[in-house]
């Protein structure tokens, strides 16, 4: 996915528009903050998940933390590679990294998230 | 390595580093009201007179009866060596240390244990221990409704009324449904006991396939000498096993301390409570032992940990640990066969009273005696024996119900006194 075109939340998820359904991942800033993912725990596939609802968790060296829902929407696949291959979270957070896919999804609703440009603004807020 | 509390010398040094005088100024925030005003200790005594004032303690221990009480904790022989390694410094500490730089040799003793519970139950994981067999049992209803995401914890008539009381304690205030029964629908798990808590041995492997087909864990609590001679929780299917590991080189103590074993299926590790040692590599290749998975415990979890309780029974986990290796594979079954073969004798030999149990026992039964069994276990008391436990003590049977537990401590001699001295206090 190209990071211009995705859209962003305050709990550092993206969300990616692929064909029918939306792809959601972590972004790089979360991942660095991470450090080495040694887990993830992905839904199940066909729940029913409300914006901010916690959806997976992933687990690194130095912390687990939530990963939540950027918009409502229902559970299409989820990454089953994450399951032996954690460590691609960190090394394409953007691609094959990916955690899960939704469908059901309002397209006004991944409008209404930041853009690049805005969370990038919002990066350099936390980095002061 | 040895463990020192603060000395005199170290409060000092704090208080300095702080500014502060004195202890009494650093908790002036407090209110004086809020305050601790007396520790109500008394003054200091000789090692001379501290000797004589615990052995007199000691003396008023109600020990060297005939045992024949069981409901959940034995009278088994425990080696000498486990007293004895236990005690060991390197091991004897107040609190466990688990830094591996420093504590490679408690870590691994772990870790043997999380594997001799795994090969003693047949399941894939074990935690490093729990506080007793009823906390496990309440452990294993939480993990069970995470991994479900459902509330309802069925309870099988099975189960012992001592870990059901504690299971209800635990959940009292927390959102759970507690129900007895043995339908797996809409549950997170179905709780059952192998034995029974009246000695039943039985077959849990169609109750774990209804479980299975409901989308219901199945939790198998367990008896572990039993292990030694019947199924395990593995073997019937159990998706997760826990037991009260006292039987295992611990003595018998009125409130412990005890041992929680509690194991199961890789497929739920993640979702398992409690500390879990692992063994890795170091820098330079070698083998070493660490604390594993800890992103699921509360120091890291906080509000959403497998369980607030992050601490385990080291020094009794170490003790199993010891007594198992020492009886090892063939140690266990022979001290299962004992146990079986001496239960079965004296039941042959209580023809005045009836045996209520419908299936095969391990080494424990419940009889109908001619008259109150807190009587007669009262009675008996006076004589020399703790004769059982009346199953009206636990509001279970009728009032002339008696459990009666045989290990392998037991010899003939003593077995055919008990008869003729139950038969004398029953039916007279």
């Amino acid at each position: 996915m190209e990071p211009k075109r995705l859209r962003y939340t305050k709990d550092h998820e993206w969300v990616g528009r692929d064909g029918d359904t939306y792809v959601v991942g972590i972004t790089d800033y979360a991942q660095e903050q991470l450090g080495d993912v040694t887990y993830v725990e992905l839904p199940e596939v066909g729940r029913r998940v409300a914006a901010e609802e916690e959806t997976a968790v992933v687990e690194s060296v130095k912390a687990a933390s939530d990963v939540f829902a950027p918009v409502a929407g229902t559970v299409a696949s989820v990454n089953e590679a994450l399951e032996t291959q954690p460590e691609l979270v960190n090394q394409d957070p953007y691609g094959e990294g990916w955690f899960f896919k939704l469908r059901d999804v309002k397209a006004a609703d991944v409008e209404g998230l930041m853009d690049a440009t805005d969370y990038n603004a919002f990066l350099a807020t936390l980095e002061e | 390595m040895s463990w020192v509390p603060h000395t005199d010398a170290d409060r000092a040094a704090m208080l300095a580093v702080i500014g502060v005088d004195s202890t009494d100024a650093l908790f002036e925030a407090i209110p004086p009201e809020a305050r601790l005003q007396s520790w109500n200790v008394p003054p200091g005594l000789s090692e001379m007179r501290v000797r004589a004032l615990l052995g007199e303690l000691a003396a008023r221990n109600d020990t060297g009866r005939v045992s024949f009480l069981g409901g959940g904790y034995y009278d088994h022989y425990i080696p000498a060596a486990v007293d004895a390694l236990q005690g060991r410094s390197e091991f004897y500490t107040a609190y466990t240390p688990y830094q591996p730089e420093c504590s490679q040799g408690t870590l691994q003793a772990i870790y043997e244990y999380q594997s001799v519970i795994c090969r003693l139950t047949d399941m894939d994981f074990a935690n490093a221990s729990l506080y007793d067999g009823g906390t496990a049992v309440f452990e294993a209803a939480t993990m069970a409704a995470r991994v479900t995401g459902r509330r309802r914890v069925v309870c099988h008539p099975s189960l012992s009324p001592t870990w059901r009381a504690m299971l209800d304690t635990h959940t009292a205030h927390l959102d759970f449904e507690v129900i007895d029964g043995d339908d797996p629908a809409g549950a997170a798990c179905v709780i059952a006991q192998n034995p029974s808590f009246l000695g039943d041995v039985v077959d849990f492997e169609p109750l774990a396939a209804r479980c299975r087909e409901a989308g219901a864990l199945f939790v198998l609590s367990v008896y572990p000498v039993s292990l030694g001679l019947i199924k395990t929780p593995g073997e019937m299917g159990a998706d997760i096993a826990v037991a009260e590991g006292q039987s295992l080189g611990l003595p018998l103590g009125f409130g412990g301390p005890y041992l929680g074993i509690l194991a199961t299926r890789k497929a739920h590790v993640r979702k398992m409570p409690g500390r879990i040692a692992g063994v890795t590599g170091d820098a330079q290749g070698r083998r070493g032992f660490v604390l594993t998975l800890q992103a699921r415990e509360q120091h890291i979890r906080r509000a959403k940990a497998t369980s607030n309780i992050c601490t385990n029974q080291a020094l009794c986990a170490l003790r199993a640990l010891i007594h198992l290796c020492l009886l090892g594979k063939e140690g266990l079954r022979e001290v299962a066969v004992a146990c079986h073969s001496k239960a079965e004798y004296l039941k042959s030999k209580l023809a005045f009273a009836r045996v209520l149990n419908e299936h095969p026992t391990f080494n424990e039964f419940v009889v109908r005696l001619p008259r109150d069994a807190r009587e007669v276990v009262a009675r008996l008391r006076g004589v020399g024996y703790h004769a059982g436990l009346p199953l009206a003590c636990v509001g279970r049977g009728e009032a002339n119900d008696l459990l009666i537990a045989v290990t392998e401590k037991r010899t003939r001699a003593e077995l055919d006194a008990f008869v003729a001295a139950l038969e004398e206090v029953a039916c007279s």
